[in-house]
């Protein structure tokens, strides 16, 4: 398992264009991807799932991920973070 | 565990036989006071002096008794016995009768910045509506991945990890006329450790589905107010998952098999997907079996019932023949 602690950088938090980045970068790895906010852990591959958690401008969140590729997935995801989800 | 300030109740959605009717009268700073429990307390013997036990993090409802007990007492005895409740940290005051400005609670009140509220409503009709909202709000949750969807009047959990085809058999039952409740997000409560109630994770994203190659679809605007639903029991969940030539599945279905979810058990079927198979009928069939079966006919046990019947009275029979065939 890894893990990854992240703060969501850009100002309009997580709507539907940072979800979909989300979900289809979780898509490229085979491990299971998560999300952690306060108590609440998600599955990384829905993106209604990661618009509930409403994560807005400088939100704490974890990273967890598990599996074959955990390391790679759990960079990848981290990186797409700190890119504030600018890159495509 | 949930946060309830006394603004959010003000500010709680509710309607109906659920609406708590309520105004400020006083104490207005004191709104961001949080509500800690479900229960509500009467502060009879409270303002009489008796303070052992006395549960301070409830909810103080002052009826008619009360305020009558308090219009009895001389001005000053009536300021000491108020400010005696009030230096406790109650979260607030709920007048359910007439407010009669003779008892000065609201200026006592607004002097200790403790909210006062008013209520149209009687103090049973009120207290049982508060148990109830409140019961609501505190009741244990839990938001899983999978998709909620009525079936002829059953509430059925669609589960499986994503790409299986959840949001896409929910799409199909809607069109033939199903209820969705939630998709990708449920929010599971116990509603009284009894019933597993499900609705929509997020006010936004509810009722909102997400299939791709369409993208996001809103099935209220589609599909009319008839094919959505707010909130439902949750009767029957049904796993999702790719069909294993490995794994044995229930052929017969005289098992029950259940899942437990925050403590209550649910029937649970867990239904391979694989081409032809025809996964939104079979979701209706499954649901129309489990209503059946709540009305007290289980198909395949009955199916058993006849069979063992059947080759009961064959032995017989044969039996019969045999010596017959003797003579």
């Amino acid at each position: 398992m890894e893990v990854r602690d992240v703060i969501v950088l850009n100002r309009a938090g997580i709507h539907a264009r940072p979800a979909t980045m989300i979900v289809d970068t979780a898509n490229r790895f085979k491990s299971q991807i998560f999300l952690k906010k306060d108590d609440l852990q998600i599955n990384a591959r829905s993106i209604m799932i990661i618009l509930t958690l409403g994560a807005t401008y400088k939100t704490p969140l974890r990273i967890i991920t598990e599996g074959e590729d955990e390391k790679e997935a759990a960079d990848a995801m981290a990186a797409l973070f700190d890119s504030k989800f600018e890159n495509e | 565990m949930n946060v309830l300030t006394v603004l959010d109740l003000l500010g709680l959605n509710c309607r109906s036989n659920k609406d708590l009717k309520l105004s400020v009268a006083a104490g207005r700073k004191g709104l961001s006071r949080e509500i800690g429990t479900s229960y509500v307390n009467r502060p009879g013997l409270a303002l009489s002096g008796f303070f052992d036990q006395f549960a301070h993090d409830r909810i103080q409802i002052f009826g008619r008794g009360e305020l009558a007990y308090l219009k009895k007492m001389s001005r000053d005895e009536r300021k000491t016995a108020l400010e005696k409740l009030f230096a406790f940290p109650i979260p607030c005051c709920i007048i359910t009768s007439e407010y009669d400005s003779e008892t000065d609670i609201v200026e006592i009140g607004e002097k200790h910045s403790v909210p006062i509220l008013k209520t149209e409503l009687n103090s049973s009709d009120f207290s049982q509506r508060i148990v109830t909202v409140l019961g609501d709000y505190f009741a244990p949750s839990e938001i899983i991945h999978a998709t909620l969807v009525e079936v002829y009047g059953i509430g059925v959990l669609l589960q499986g990890d994503s790409g299986i085809g959840k949001s896409e058999t929910a799409l199909e039952l809607i069109s033939r006329g199903h209820r969705l409740i939630a998709d990708d997000a449920v929010k599971l409560f116990a509603l009284s450790g009894e019933i597993l109630m499900g609705a929509g994770a997020n006010e936004v994203t509810r009722h909102h589905l997400e299939v791709r190659g369409l993208g996001i679809l809103n099935i209220n605007h589609l599909f009319g107010v008839g094919a959505i639903r707010e909130k439902k029991q949750i009767q029957l969940i049904i796993h999702l998952e790719e069909w294993n030539s490995q794994k044995n599945y229930d052929r017969f279905g005289a098992q029950d098999v259940t899942k437990t979810y925050l403590g209550i058990d649910t029937p649970f079927i867990e239904m391979p997907v694989k081409s032809g198979r025809n996964i939104p009928v079979l979701v209706e069939i499954a649901a129309m079996n489990e209503r059946l079966k709540k009305l007290g006919y289980n198909s395949a046990r009955e199916f058993n019932e006849n069979m063992l019947e059947w080759l009961e009275n064959k032995r017989t029979r044969d039996l019969y023949f045999k010596n017959e065939d003797q003579f």
